[in-house]
């Protein structure tokens, strides 16, 4: 027993050691990514990695990273940010949405760190914000499982109700529309982001259902699973994850991170970085990137896809084009008129033709 | 909203595939409680069995022997727990609290190299002919080893209990100890046996959640399943087939509120998710009042701590 506890101290000694070295930096300009989840998800966490791994390489030994991962959305994002700005760190990446509160709370005890916040909607003089246009993604996406669905139902795995993912559903839901006039979506909220047995029984419950196209706005890798040993399709969520469903995986919406991240750390160091800036790029500024096609996708749906990536990419195409009306069929937009950006970010109504109820 | 929508035959089904773990590790339990210890650690070894049994399942590349393994794990963990309320004579409810918390930090740790990997898949087995009378044979005939084996263990748990003398025995030593004792029953032998097989149960049913029903690891994986479990025990008055019963009233629930969603029906969404719970206490609270009055089942020595009086 007290060889054990001998050789179990030394190991803490150790692991602590390892975590305290890893949070101590030291090169020129220093950077912190704080993650939700294991780097290793193959989806959210994963991306940001990839963000986090190009500044590596952009800068060399001029500019250090550091992350810290399965940072819950509480007090502890508060601390682990300010250990991370007690240790030097010039800017510091905040990569989920309920890091709002923290990262103000951090931003106001250390002015002279930059702070990046995902998907939040606050800013502060060293605080900005970056989202992604994932909505723009799902169009394309949308348009596919239109294509490919011969049940003419597909199923639509949510995660909690909030605009992003409202906006998520209807841009899917118009382009399906569009390629497929026959076609209806069923949707399973299941308020997590990450939950892979939940996951994988709304993808089971919805395959029953008729669904032969699943698209998922939740994080894991589960549904692409499921939807391979159901022999549906599905898409991949946040990274492409066709090596869990090589025959299931149509594309990916896949979080293209790095070349803002390369950008911010650049200005962060000659110094026009700029606070209280708000950031929504989508498919045009790489931020939102199509994956590679499979081969199951019919050559000219193929072609349509990428018209359609590329006409939004352009901005001759949008997704929210009218005339759309809202679920309970009252005009949304006119005939020609795009959505505008306050109602895009604060969806929160079905478009006409989608069953069922958004939850409140 | 069209019910037809809903195919039934799948959806029970999905619904055994759901409450499978869970009935596999409130059998342990049963077991475990019948010789009189209370072990509050299933959700641990449930983990601990979920990551075990996938690691194992993916570095040799067959989930049978990741179950295998994923029992193993189980069962070792509950050998600390054992020796800790049997030799040490330490509080149960606090061992079992502690060893619950143990398994979840322990199974975050072993699994962080593994998450988002693929497991090897175990197949389903269809009983021949059985499996092909329309929709019986969806429901029933049409899945993987794990299954099968459950049910069997639900008729061979309650066999060995009312019908074997062993059975007779291990109800005796929970029942009082000091006269089990008496009469030349070892009683702590029997409850290590008890507890090793309880932890090998939940550490099989940990297994099948990361290598069949999902199937794959994540940490906190088993969101409070062996809580379930141990509260099925409970309710099911210690006896096995209401014990399946209950389990498959709560994956039942669990099951159509996700189907009843899908379908578009307008219910509040925070009382779907509630429905299994309640659902599972109302029906198990039902079953325990109706018939066996009085007779509840809980063994006299649960949750005590045997002295040896020489």
């Amino acid at each position: 027993m007290r060889q054990f506890m001998k050789y179990f101290s030394a190991s803490f000694l150790f692991i602590s050691m390892v975590i305290t070295s890893s949070i101590a930096i030291a090169a020129d300009y220093k950077v912190g990514f704080i993650y939700i989840g294991p780097p290793g998800d193959h989806g959210w966490n994963y991306q940001h990695d990839v963000g986090r791994k190009a500044v590596d390489e952009a800068f060399g030994d001029k500019v250090e990273t550091v992350f810290q991962e399965n940072v819950p959305e509480s007090a502890d994002a508060e601390r682990v940010m300010t250990q991370m700005a007690l240790s030097g760190a010039d800017m510091i990446f905040a990569t989920s949405f309920g890091y709002m509160e923290p990262v103000l709370n951090v931003a106001k005890k250390f002015p002279k760190v930059k702070f990046e916040h995902a998907t939040g909607y606050m800013t502060a003089d060293n605080v900005s914000t970056y989202s992604a246009r994932f909505y723009e993604g799902r169009t394309v996406a949308g348009h596919i499982a239109g294509k490919m669905t011969k049940s003419n139902t597909i199923g639509y795995v949510a995660s909690y109700p909030i605009p992003e993912v409202v906006r998520g559903i209807n841009s899917a839901y118009l382009a399906a529309k569009k390629a497929n006039p026959n076609v209806e979506f069923k949707v399973i909220w299941i308020f997590t982001w990450y939950d892979p047995a939940k996951e994988a029984d709304a993808a089971k419950t919805l395959i029953s259902q008729g669904a032969d196209v699943i698209l998922q706005h939740v994080d894991s890798s589960a549904i692409m699973t499921v939807a391979e040993e159901a022999g549906v399709y599905a898409f991949g969520q946040a990274s492409d994850m066709s090596a869990f469903g090589p025959n299931a995986h149509l594309t990916a919406i896949i979080n293209g991170w790095a070349p803002y991240y390369v950008k911010k750390v650049k200005q962060g160091m000659d110094g026009t970085w700029k606070g209280a800036e708000q950031t929504f790029d989508g498919i045009g500024a790489g931020m939102v990137i199509i994956g590679p096609l499979s081969d199951k996708i019919p050559d000219s749906v193929k072609k349509e896809a990428m018209e359609i990536r590329d006409g939004i990419a352009s901005g001759t195409l949008h997704s929210f084009t009218g005339p759309i009306n809202k679920q309970d069929g009252s005009p949304w937009l006119k005939a020609g008129e795009t959505a505008d950006m306050g109602t895009l970010l604060g969806m929160n109504f079905y478009v006409e033709g989608i069953e069922g109820d958004i939850p409140q | 909203m069209d019910l037809s929508e809903i195919n039934f035959a799948v959806l029970v089904a999905s619904l055994i595939v759901a409450s499978t773990p869970l009935v596999l590790a409130a059998l342990g339990e049963l077991i475990v409680e019948k010789s009189g210890v209370l072990n509050l650690g299933v959700e641990g070894m449930m983990i601990i069995g979920a990551v075990t049994g996938f690691i194992v399942g993916v570095e040799t590349g067959s989930a049978y022997i990741g179950m295998m393994a994923a029992a193993m794990a189980g069962a070792l963990l509950s050998l600390l727990f054992a020796f800790i309320i049997l030799i040490m004579q330490a509080n149960q409810v606090a061992s079992g609290l502690a060893l619950t918390i143990f398994g979840l930090g322990i199974a975050a740790l072993m699994g962080h190299p593994y998450t988002g990997i693929k497991s090897p898949q175990i197949s389903t087995i269809s009983i021949p002919f059985i499996s092909e009378i329309p929709i019986l044979g969806t429901m029933f005939f049409q899945h993987d080893l794990i299954v099968y084996l459950s049910l069997i263990s639900v008729l061979v748990i309650w066999y060995f209990l009312n019908r074997m003398r062993a059975g007779l025995i291990l109800r005796s030593v929970g029942e009082d100890h000091d006269v089990a004792h008496s009469l030349g029953y070892r009683v702590v032998t029997i409850r290590f046996l008890a507890i090793t097989f309880g932890g090998a149960m939940a550490g099989v049913g940990g297994g099948y959640l990361s290598l069949v029903r999902v199937p794959q690891w994540t940490e906190g994986m088993t969101a409070g399943a062996g809580w379930i479990a141990l509260a099925l025990v409970v309710f099911s008055g210690w006896r096995p087939f209401r014990l399946l019963i209950g389990a498959y009233i709560f994956g039942g629930i669990t099951i159509l509120q996700l189907n009843l969603q899908a379908i578009g029906v307008n219910i509040n969404i925070a009382l779907l998710s509630m429905a299994p719970y309640l659902a599972t206490i109302l029906a198990l609270v039902v079953i325990s009042m109706s018939r066996f009055r009085g007779n509840r089942g809980a063994p006299g020595c649960l949750g005590r701590s045997f002295v040896k009086i020489t």
